[in-house]
């Protein structure tokens, strides 16, 4: 199918949902939806000729038919489907099953008062004010294919809204699971997060597939910080093997908000991750760690752009790639510093790790500065193990295939060792642990 | 216990080692010296099984069986024990989680039961106090940021942890002041044993002031020019190794 055919589904797909949605929303959010297809129409898919998608072909997305799931396959093993998203079953979550909300999977007990979690099908309904007025604001559909997609066929996902100075302590999970049915499903999951000033929040939104079949998700979060807030954001991906997901983080942060952003990346048949910040206010700052385990014949893009538009503003960025069997790995940091962010500081390393020969990374910082007075640097590295630890180790009495999953955790674990929820954490080590070790059989 | 004969090895294409012999028993410890370059750290290196150095020609028995037919970590399995020169800095992984999966390779392979956590931790708590090694450090990334005499001293733990039958020191002196020589001394010391055998690599007669040998053995141009007791020490001491080289010139 040709790329135009490709697009022409979604145009006809996009008609149809209008005509059939039963439930009628705002009217805002239908403007909004038709200004996402225009877009999108305008757009069209994006291919490797465009620079920012170099080296990622979206060709396994465009050229297959998807269906809206709908609601189905619902009858999904529930405890299965937490224990793989990493969830604190104590915890505050959503969980969104092909993108539709699933109640009976949810908990939204011992919130702090004012604070909002919700499903956003629901919320659009209540015409929330602070919604109507901020919902497809940052997100960029003009510019973004895959925004903008999402923006017209935005349906439901998670609304998170916490008041100027409250402190939510207890992190807040949202779960996406996608599971294949007989014909090819997408889901457009939406999040809208919004920190009021100095408030503090640790949201964990996370990406599950539960059987092998394909299936296209194709997230976007628009996370806005307040004056002085403080937010941990992960993003934990496990799509199926056949998975293909496209996820988009716009963030805008205000004076002195701080933003730590994970992207965690384990496995997915095709993934693109963009990562969109503006540092929107003076002394605002991000820190973004990411981690990406590849193998197989798995393709994983990380796209991060980070705009600094006020003074004084920072940026910390660290992404640690591991790459086995025929992946391909993709990293992209892009740093603007604008005319009037003097006194930035950014800083963005990319770092490698080849475990085979077929293993493939493309790394490409891209530095804009159009002000003076900045302290920027980057730095990428691409290597194998190095081959002295791997004498030291064994040495000692550790056998080959341990002595290299060992230095492949090692690896990693600074990336790991940022991440500040423990419970999240801690599953994260045990999980690379075990595929570390199933790893060295193959 | 083992029996070096007429060992060859090569790095690339240069020739360090020429032709070495050397036989050591049980219970014995050795040392051996020589200006740089002589090849004493390639023989410590070829003995652990180091896979940049290519063998050319001899034999390497260890009780009884081909040592150079073996991997690094089988030498390990069967009770070598090699204290780097340079440890390997490894962020990321602490020393008792390293050192505990080294040991249970290691039980494993001698068909014992593997230690869990808590037998581990009282070990390594005991075996701490013998090299005088805070607790926190062993908590810490492997090496990291560690002082040379850090190094050195978590060198000797993990020997006294592994508990092996020959031990290699390649350079155990070196980068250490008299305090931390004297610490690590005091450990290697504590581990001769009947059954256990050592081989002490060393520039400086200063170390074997503190690790007496049995014998001592000059390297001189990857081969060994001179071999006798403690004695030979304190003449290297004295006279430097100009005199072996004259020695050797003068034979050949």
């Amino acid at each position: 199918m040709l790329a135009t055919e490709g697009k022409e589904q979604y145009l006809a797909a996009f008609d149809q949902a209008r005509s059939t949605r039963q439930v009628k929303g705002p009217s805002w959010l239908d403007e909004l939806r038709e200004a996402g297809m225009a877009s999108f129409e305008a757009l069209g898919f994006p291919t490797t000729r465009n620079e920012a998608w170099k080296y990622t072909s979206v060709e396994p997305i465009s050229s297959q038919s998807f269906v809206h799931a709908n609601g189905e396959a619902k009858a999904l093993n529930s405890s299965e489907i937490l224990s793989r998203s990493f969830v604190d079953i104590e915890s505050c979550r959503l969980v969104f099953v092909n993108g539709v909300y699933t109640p009976q999977l949810s908990r939204t007990e011992n919130l702090p008062a004012g604070v909002q979690v919700q499903n956003l099908a629901e919320t659009v309904q209540q015409n929330d004010g602070s919604l109507a007025s901020q919902l497809g604001r940052y997100a960029r559909h003009r510019h973004e294919p895959f925004v903008a997609l999402n923006t017209a066929f935005m349906e439901d996902g998670a609304v998170v809204i916490v008041p100027p100075g409250c402190r939510v302590t207890t992190p807040v999970y949202l779960v996406f699971v996608s599971a294949a049915l007989e014909r090819q499903v997408i889901s457009h999951p939406r999040v809208f997060i919004l920190l009021g000033a100095a408030s503090e929040a640790k949201i964990i939104e996370s990406y599950v597939g539960v059987n092998s079949g394909s299936y296209f998700c194709n997230a976007v979060t628009e996370l806005i910080g307040g004056a002085d807030a403080l937010i941990d954001h992960y993003r934990v991906q496990q799509e199926g093997d056949a998975g293909l997901h496209v996820g988009t983080l716009e963030a805008d942060l205000q004076r002195g908000c701080q933003l730590t952003a994970h992207a965690v990346t384990l496995s997915g048949s095709l993934v693109r991750n963009n990562v969109h910040i503006v540092l929107n206010g003076e002394g605002a700052g991000c820190l973004l760690n990411g981690l990406y385990l590849a193998d197989k014949r798995q393709h994983i893009d990380n796209f991060t752009e980070i705009e600094h538009v006020k003074p004084r503003a920072s940026s910390l960025e660290l992404y640690k790639g591991i790459l086995s069997g025929s992946a391909h790995g993709v990293f992209n940091g892009k740093i603007i510093v604008h005319k009037d962010a003097q006194k930035s500081d950014a800083r963005q390393t990319n770092k490698n790790l080849l475990l085979s020969e077929n293993a493939v990374v493309n790394t490409k910082p891209q530095l804009e500065i159009y002000a003076d007075d900045v302290k920027c640097s980057h730095g990428s590295t691409i290597g194998q193990l190095d081959t002295d630890a791997l004498f030291y180790l064994r040495s000692r009495g550790l056998g080959l295939d341990e002595a290299r999953s060992l230095l492949s955790f090692a690896f990693a674990s600074d990336v790991v060792g940022r991440i500040r929820v423990d419970s999240l954490r801690q599953r994260l080590d045990d999980y690379m642990v075990a595929k570390f070790r199933k790893q060295r059989v193959s | 216990m083992l029996d070096i004969k007429n060992l060859h090895a090569k790095v690339g294409n240069q020739e360090i080692l020429r032709g070495i012999n050397l036989h050591v028993d049980a219970g014995e410890v050795h040392a051996i010296m020589g200006p740089n370059g002589s090849g004493k750290s390639t023989l410590a290196h070829v003995l652990a099984g180091r896979e940049n150095y290519e063998v050319t020609s001899g034999e390497i028995i260890y009780q009884g069986k081909d040592l150079l037919a073996m991997s690094p970590e089988a030498r390990a399995r069967e009770g070598i024990f090699l204290a780097f020169q340079y440890p390997v800095e490894i962020p990321g992984v602490s020393t008792t989680y390293f050192l505990k999966a080294a040991l249970n390779a290691l039980r494993k392979h001698r068909g014992l039961e593997e230690l869990d956590a808590m037998e581990f931790l009282a070990l390594i708590k005991e075996k701490t106090k013998l090299v005088e090694m805070d607790q926190a450090l062993i908590n810490r990334p492997l090496n990291e940021g560690f002082s040379g005499g850090e190094k050195k001293r978590n060198e000797i733990l993990q020997m006294s942890v592994l508990d092996p039958t020959l031990a290699l020191l390649d350079e155990t002196d070196s980068g250490l002041d008299i305090d931390a020589l004297r610490i690590v001394a005091r450990g290697v010391n504590a581990l001769r044993r009947e059954d256990r055998a050592m081989i002490v690599i060393t520039h400086y007669q200063r170390l074997l002031d503190y690790i007496v040998p049995d014998f001592i053995h000059v390297l001189y141009n990857g081969r060994v020019v001179k071999s006798g007791t403690k004695e030979l020490a304190l003449e290297l001491e004295s006279k430097g190794y100009d005199w072996i080289k004259s020695e050797v010139a003068s034979v050949h």
